[in-house]
């Protein structure tokens, strides 16, 4: 090559170190909030959720009995929304990076892949947050009209720490979300795994007699109970932690293995 | 500068790379040569730290990939194009990876220009995109952190002639401009025009390796003449290896005048000769591909 040949553009300078810092967690969990509702199956799930609590609250209005129109009840009806639905926006959190190919790209420009699961379980505690934040603003609303147009009751009392606990049993449900997905890496899968398992374990639990007391103690669905109805009595918490460890300890550190080992292609 | 040093991968008792050692050099283009199955994605997913290699090692600027802090800007990769998720726009994707590198959002559109997806297309979801318009998205991607290193796997495929001809110029000033590309292709005649450097594998080794002109230049002399037969008996009688070409012309191992001198002694009409460009490299590359043809067909 000749040397008086002159580039047509200007040679590339070496970057300062400053350019090339490491992202931050938090940056890394705004980007996992944003893929999961970016697309979608993810913005449908949301606007499904959120079209849940207002639909449920109308239910309550017209269906309830008047003395049952409190603000604690109408929240506690928008917990099962949320708690059916947001798990699967964990899983799929998880297992679109697979299906949808895209870890190629995620791995590649974030190689330390730990540091993306966390992201991932952040940003899915984020979203219950959220999520517990709007069944609030709509639980408000509902009991606002329940008193003023449908004779409700109207008490505005949530009672002990309902709040906090229901948040607790949204961040388990989707944290096991998450989970499932790290370990089986395919959505449909997943999904089907992740609602028939414990049904399963849970009706072979009432039927054998000789499971009966393990079952009370391994049933996440049974040890969540108190906790979405605000109170945490006697072993209750024990009971729960037991359960937590196995459905949703247990799968994250399994599939957390598997999510730093796995090669993408 | 990538310097890849007795790379290996073994799934079981398959061995997909087999000591793979190269470098790429800033300033020049490093075409990366094989036929399909050869071993040229695996070799990139283990510089690129997705597949962890059996033996050896690879280091971009010195750094092994995975402890490069923000690998987005300083080496941009496009290892699989159709591999995007078909539910966000061209633009969201873009817009994702500039937020995960912190690149001001700024370069989405400016790299949207230069890759020529236009505002309608950068609008639609990747589900709709062709092939070529998924290559020229992996290329934004590729270039949004503004590196300094590329590695491309395949970026011509599903480009259409103007596509590849674009492709060309823009690796060819990146490299101008003091970059590092290494460009991988199954197809000798697409990595010949802007590549300075080959690296042709097959069967996971490497089998050529060298600087274009270095490899181009041992590959002999293509004579055609009016009796090929004749020739070819000439020439072999003559102690010059001979090895005929699709069209009826030989590529022989020896320089134009002791061609010329046994033409005329065998009274053969010549109608062409002239030095072979590529056709030892492309005679190589044919016969990794038919090795690999018969290969599969005892399998």
């Amino acid at each position: 090559m000749s040397t008086i040949a002159a580039p047509t553009k200007p040679p590339m300078i070496e970057r300062r170190v400053a350019g090339v810092s490491r992202p931050g967690i938090t940056r890394l969990t705004a980007v996992e909030l944003r893929k999961m509702t970016d697309t979608r199956a993810g913005f449908w799930l949301l606007v499904t959720i959120g079209l849940g609590y207002v639909a449920l609250a109308v239910i309550m209005l017209f269906a309830a009995d008047p003395a049952d129109l409190t603000f604690r009840n109408l929240f506690q009806m928008m917990m099962i929304p949320s708690g059916v639905l947001l798990p699967v926006l964990g899983i799929l959190a998880v297992t679109s990076e697979w299906t949808q190919r895209t870890a190629l790209t995620t791995f590649t420009l974030v190689p330390e892949r730990s540091r993306v699961a966390v992201a991932k379980l952040l940003a899915a505690i984020a979203l219950a947050v959220a999520s517990v934040a709007v069944s609030v603003a709509v639980a408000a609303a509902g009991n606002v009209v329940g008193s003023a147009l449908f004779d409700g009751d109207g008490a505005w009392n949530l009672g002990g720490a309902i709040l906090p606990l229901s948040l607790l049993a949204q961040v388990i449900n989707i944290v096991m979300g998450v989970a499932f997905g790290m370990l089986l890496m395919n959505s449909a899968l997943a999904i089907v795994v992740y609602f028939m398992l414990p049904t399963v374990w849970g009706v072979v639990g009432q039927m054998v007699k000789a499971l009966q007391t393990p079952a009370q103690w391994l049933d996440l669905g049974v040890t969540m109970q108190p906790l979405l109805e605000g109170s945490m009595p006697g072993q209750a918490w024990a009971k729960l932690a037991t359960a937590s460890a196995v459905w949703v300890l247990l799968p994250l550190a399994a599939g957390w293995t598997r999510l730093l080992r796995r090669e993408v292609s | 500068m990538i310097s890849v040093e007795h790379l290996t991968k073994r799934y079981g008792a398959h061995t997909a790379v087999d000591g793979v050692t190269f470098t790429c050099e800033p300033g020049t283009v490093t075409g990366f040569l094989g036929p399909n199955g050869a071993g040229k994605s695996t070799t990139m997913r283990m510089i690129c730290g997705l597949t962890p290699p059996s033996d050896g090692s690879a280091t971009v600027r010195g750094v092994p990939y995975r402890r490069l802090p923000n690998p987005g800007r300083e080496i941009g990769v496009l290892l699989d194009a159709s591999a995007q998720h078909p539910g966000r726009t061209g633009r969201e994707v873009l817009a994702l990876a500039a937020q995960t590198m912190g690149v001001d959002r700024g370069r989405v559109g400016e790299l949207l220009d230069l890759v020529g997806l236009n505002a309608t297309a950068a609008k639609r979801r990747v589900r709709a995109y062709s092939l070529g318009m998924r290559q020229r998205l992996g290329i934004a991607m590729a270039m949004l952190g503004d590196p300094r290193i590329l590695i491309l796997d395949e970026p011509a495929n599903g480009l259409d002639p103007e596509g590849i001809f674009w492709m060309r110029g823009v690796l060819r000033d990146f490299a101008d401009r003091g970059g590092t590309v290494l460009l991988s292709s199954h197809l000798l005649r697409e990595v010949e025009a802007v590549a300075d450097r080959l690296v042709v594998i097959g069967g996971g080794r490497i089998v050529a390796a060298g600087t274009k002109d270095e490899l181009l230049a041992s590959s002999g002399v293509r004579v055609r003449g009016l009796d090929p037969d004749k020739l070819e008996w000439a020439l072999t009688t003559a102690g010059v290896a001979v090895a005929r070409t699709a069209d009826g012309a030989l590529v022989a191992q020896a320089d134009a005048e002791t061609v010329g001198r046994v033409a005329a002694a065998a009274a053969a009409v010549l109608l062409e000769l002239r030095p072979a460009d590529g056709g030892g490299l492309e005679q190589l590359f044919l016969t990794l591909t038919a090795g690999q043809t018969v290969k599969e067909a005892v399998k």
